[in-house]
């Protein structure tokens, strides 16, 4: 064996360097700050789809025990709503009571204040608004005739003559899927306190982005950036939906009329209401093929809701753009509004859905062909990007399949369906490829030499449960070539500087390439101060905007490949999932030990995503049917089986720090592996998620019928 | 939230007498439930009567060598409780079925009887709900109710009651006994939930401000030969889109005597007295088995999302007893 000199850092598993405190609840969590003389806010949402706001009857609450202020469209404070933030324009729903209109429900129509959150939300739900109801539409289905194409730049791409090559395909698959509305669910639930506090605006907050959100605060309440400040300093989950929303502005507005610390803690169904949600999706694909597996054709259309009041897109149809080659690509986006809430990212937003339709109509293919899946891929590897004609750089898409079916006993499978059987179980795997944009922002960070010969990093960066800070705590050891002990990363405070978010897979990313970037700088400065270091330590700072700009432009995205075993009854309609397996090409991994437990959630999540998730919406309402953990299923730990999740080699030869993202990857292709894993158990082809006991049953009694 | 007075009762009379005459009191038992429906704002209760601390807390074998399960037992007892595991296996398989180990140690037999219907227009303040606002109407009927019932259901109200217990119980001709400030009182567990009819927020037979002090289980030769299964979309910790309790006796090559009850297809645990009717003196083979339940099946009315109830059922009895039937063979 062979033992590496050097410090212990970039490639060695390491336990959170905040993992102490949390298991021993030493690191407080958003809403458990304290604070002396603390109101509480609570939130009324309203309880029709569309309409007015009429009256609000706020003089019986103002009343009640407890209660300091009661605000609505008809006295609230003016905010400004005309802006672009880093991450595009504001939810609407931050245009907290500044008109009286009601576009879906949940929308929030009234803020009570009082002493304690017992008083405010009773008074919350005593408050009595009346209101103008106007018919709504929440019917979200495929043919609809109002759908139409966004103005996004990825809402259509093309090459070749689709219909050409579909004609001239031995083989044309041309199957409908569906995936419904899908919710964060992460464990913490928003909170947010803000004060002002000796003429600035402190927030303590739960969010993806402590200088996103002071920059949208800022500029919602017309204030000067530099005189407000954000900090989250412990996250429990956010995938998407810890951005800037309605509370934060509930308790900003609040604490400023108020002059008073103002809290707001959201419930379970609030976080449903309010915090963003995945549309629901309704897909086509299309795909042509020769006898030998070669695609002429690869066609994916993706329809996706929004609201009324601002197009957000499920980007379902972008990774055929990258995963396969095709002499005709044709991948479109269409929307339709409906007077649901504004959906947002989600885990994977785009990939999660669209990997379901693409990766079992690939599965489909090679059923139609008498193909094995794996080697269908590999007949429709791309040597340059399929649309863009740009080189990658890297991808082991193969070597993923390659190490997955090895380990996976992939090459024992008897392809035929129904060909398993133990007891009352029908058992049958599957395999689905993933990918993910591996991208990276500009970002600035600083790295200072104490005195004492530790070094502080600060960066606005956010960990979000994922193990972001001992990541960045391993690069900033690596490039400052010290044992990570020796190295303290402070992060989550908006004083710290521009950064990006935790989201799109691009935070370790863009963070290691700023805190690397610094440290460097630092050593040289060190050098030169030939180790005299002045009691307030040595700083180097940097911004990596220049080198990004200097990076070339390629396809750079991570890999990977799914497997799945399920064992099914048909005469129940249950289905159980007994082992996955990911095997992902994802650049240098920072941390194995944290790497891989992100990597099996998001599996656990497409596990999740396959079998149980899914929000109903009331048609007569309009609302969420069940807004809560009872009713909206995230898989329990019985239903997760065996799952491993494991990296091959990745090197990114032209990248300054080899990081891709795995934030997102280990969702990508895992409900289609799953639904694949379906179909060759029962011999029953699924295409609407989740796949609940009762699809199952009525398959089963259709084929019945038919044979029958 | 609205705030409550909370007290402990430390023996029977006095707990019933504190709930007389206060129609917004409750009695608080684990309060799996109830603490939700509070949070939910579909329970405002002025007081909470804790009774945990009653003497109810005992499962003793009875003088007919039947069981008496005390109010206060918590799941977790009862299902562990060796005397169940070995005379009632269905009993202890059915509990052990629903909710969580946590959950299991704090609900009660009592409050499990009492425990409400999981359906979401019910747990939604803002929804019309007739059993919750009488009179108000029942959206589910034409909105989504992929788990409502499939027996027994009116236009009404098509909630199922949510109990793993309760249908295990049903199975085994339960009597739930209970204490009034008038005096005590039985009524068996067939006639312990109401039909639905026009009246879904009339629940259960109990007298108002009643305290249900024991379930006693009558002695049952066939219970020893028992098994529950609950069918749900995850393993773990859902309520049921359909399960049975059963029992099988077998003499002489001949169903001497059998026990079924469903759970997840109506307002009440639901005994399929039709089944055991036309199975009973068969041979107990899969098509005598299939065409119990569709006897039993026969009175069902499905909705458009919940037709798969049927055959989920059908195949569900077909499983269970030929499970049994093969175990007596051997």
């Amino acid at each position: 064996m062979t033992t590496t000199a050097g410090p212990r850092t970039v490639g060695v598993a390491h336990t959170r360097v905040e993992g102490r405190d949390k298991v021993t609840g030493a690191a407080r969590y958003a809403s458990e700050q304290p604070f002396d003389h603390l109101a509480h806010g609570w939130l009324v949402l309203s309880a029709i789809a569309r309409g007015r706001v009429r009256a609000v009857g706020d003089a019986a609450v103002r009343a009640m025990p407890g209660v300091l202020a009661v605000f609505h469209s008809g006295n609230a404070p003016r905010l400004m709503t005309d802006y672009t933030s880093i991450l595009g324009p504001p939810d609407p729903t931050l245009a907290l009571f500044q008109h009286d209109r009601v576009p879906h429900q949940g929308w929030p129509v009234a803020l009570v204040v009082a002493e304690t959150p017992e008083q405010a939300r009773e008074a919350a739900e005593a408050l009595v608004v009346e209101y103008d109801e106007e018919p709504h539409d929440v019917a979200f289905h495929a043919g609809r005739p109002d759908t139409y194409i966004p103005e996004d730049a990825n809402a259509v791409a093309s090459k070749g003559d689709l219909e050409a090559e579909l004609a001239a395909s031995a083989v044309v698959v041309d199957a409908s899927y569906t995936t419904p509305e899908e919710h964060h669910s992460a464990m913490e639930p928003h909170a947010v306190t803000a004060r002002w506090d000796g003429g600035r605006l402190e927030v303590i907050d739960t969010n993806q982005g402590a200088m996103w959100v002071a920059g949208e605060l800022a500029q919602l309440f017309s204030l000067d950036p530099s005189s407000v400040r954000v900090r989250s300093e412990h996250i429990g989950g956010a995938f998407g939906s810890k951005g800037v929303r309605p509370h934060q502005v509930a308790a900003v507005m609040a604490a400023t009329e108020l002059q008073r610390p103002v809290r707001l803690a959201l419930t379970r169904r609030q976080t449903f209401a309010i915090t963003g949600y995945r549309s629901p999706t309704a897909q086509r694909v299309r795909l042509g093929a020769d006898p030998d597996g070669r695609l002429r054709a690869l066609e994916h259309e993706a329809l996706s809701l929004t609201s009324t009041l601002r197009p957000f897109v499920e980007t379902s149809a972008v990774l055929g753009r990258v995963l396969y080659d095709a002499r005709a690509h044709h991948t479109a986006h269409r929307l339709v509004d409906l007077d649901m809430p504004t959906p947002t990212w989600m885990r994977a937003p785009g990939e999660a859905p669209g990997s379901f339709a693409l990766e079992s109509a690939l599965d489909e293919l090679a059923d139609r062909l008498g193909m094995d899946p794996i080697e269908l891929r590999a007949r429709n590897e791309p040597t340059v990007g399929p649309l863009s004609g740009l080189p990658f750089s890297s991808r082991d898409l193969l070597g993923c399949f390659r190490e997955g079916a090895r380990r996976f006993g992939w090459a024992e499978r008897d392809p035929r369906p129904r060909s398993r059987r133990e007891g009352r179980w029908l058992l049958g795997t599957g395999t689905a490829a993933a990918t993910y944009p591996s991208g990276a922002a500009p970002s600035t960070a600083s790295v200072t030499a104490e005195a004492d010969g530790t070094f502080t990093v600060r960066i606005t960066a956010a960990d979000v449960g994922t193990g972001a800070r001992t990541a960045l705590t391993l690069i900033a050891a690596e490039a400052l070539d010290v044992e990570p002990d020796r190295v303290t990363v402070r992060i989550g405070d908006s004083d710290f500087g521009p950064a990006w978010v935790a989201g799109g897979s691009m935070g370790t990313r863009s963070w290691s390439l700023a805190v690397s970037s610094a440290a460097r700088e630092l050593r040289g400065r060190l050098a030169l101060a030939d180790g005299d270091i002045p009691p307030e330590g040595i700083t180097a700072r940097t911004d990596t905007a220049g080198l990004l700009a200097e990076l070339a432009k390629k396809e750079r995205h991570s890999f990977g490949a799914q497997f799945a075993e399920v064992a099914v009854d048909v005469t129940t309609g249950e289905i159980r999932v007994r082992r996955m397996l990911g095997i992902f090409a994802a650049g240098r991994i920072v941390n194995p030990l944290t790497a891989r437990s992100q990597l099996v959630g998001g599996m656990i999540w497409g596990l999740s995503m396959a079998l149980h998730e899914e929000a109903v919406r009331d048609p007569a309402s309009g609302g969420q049917l069940g807004a809560d953990f009872a009713n909206y299923h995230v898989a329990a730990h019985a239903d997760v089986p065996a799952i491993e999740a494991d990296f091959i080699d990745d090197p990114v030869p032209d990248d300054p720090v080899g990081v891709k993202g795995i934030g997102e990857i280990g969702i990508v292709g895992a409900a289609a592996a799953i639904s694949n894993a379906v179909r060759h158990a029962t011999g029953v082809r699924h295409r609407d998620l989740p796949l609940r006991p009762d699809r199952v049953l009525r398959a089963e009694e259709e084929a019945a019928a038919q044979h029958g | 939230m609205r705030e409550f007075v909370y007290q402990r009762a430390t023996d029977i009379s006095g707990a019933v007498a504190l709930l007389d005459g206060d129609p917004q009191a409750r009695f608080l038992g684990g309060g799996t439930n109830l603490v939700d429906l509070m949070k939910a704002g579909v329970e405002r209760p002025d007081r909470l009567v804790d009774v945990r601390e009653l003497p109810l807390g005992r499962i003793e074998t009875t003088q007919d060598g039947g069981l008496r399960i005390g109010a206060t037992v918590t799941n977790s007892e009862l299902a562990a409780h060796p005397e169940v595991r070995r005379r009632y296996p269905a009993l202890a398989q059915a509990v052990l079925a629903g909710a969580s180990g946590q959950l299991r140690n704090m609900a009660t037999v009592g409050g499990n009887l009492l425990q409400r219907t999981r359906c979401a227009y019910f747990t939604d303040t803002s929804l019309p709900c007739n059993k919750r606002s009488p009179g108000s109407g029942c959206p589910a009927v034409t909105g989504e109710h992929h788990n409502h019932a499939i027996l027994g259901a009116s236009e009404h109200c098509v909630a199922v009651h949510p109990s793993d217990m309760g249908v295990a119980l049903a199975a085994f001709d339960a009597v739930v006994s209970y204490e009034t400030t008038e005096g005590g009182g039985e009524v068996a567990l067939a006639d312990f939930y109401l039909p639905v009819g026009d009246t879904p927020h009339l629940e259960t037979a109990l007298p108002p401000g009643a305290l249900i002090t024991a379930v006693t289980l009558p002695p049952a030769q066939v219970a020893s030969h028992s098994r529950y299964r609950k069918v749900r979309e995850r393993a773990s910790y859902a309520f049921a889109i359909g399960s049975a309790a059963a029992a099988l006796d077998v003499a002489d090559g001949m169903v001497r005597e059998v026990r079924l009850a469903f759970g997840a297809v109506a307002s009440r645990p639901w005994r399929a007295r039709e089944a055991e009717r036309v199975l009973t003196g068969r041979p107990p083979e899969g098509a005598a088995f299939a065409e119990a339940a569709d006897a039993e099946l026969a009175a069902a009315r499905v909705l458009d999302q919940n037709a798969y109830k049927l055959p989920l059922m059908r195949n569900l009895v077909v499983a269970l007893l030929t499970e049994l039937a093969e175990e007596t063979d051997r």
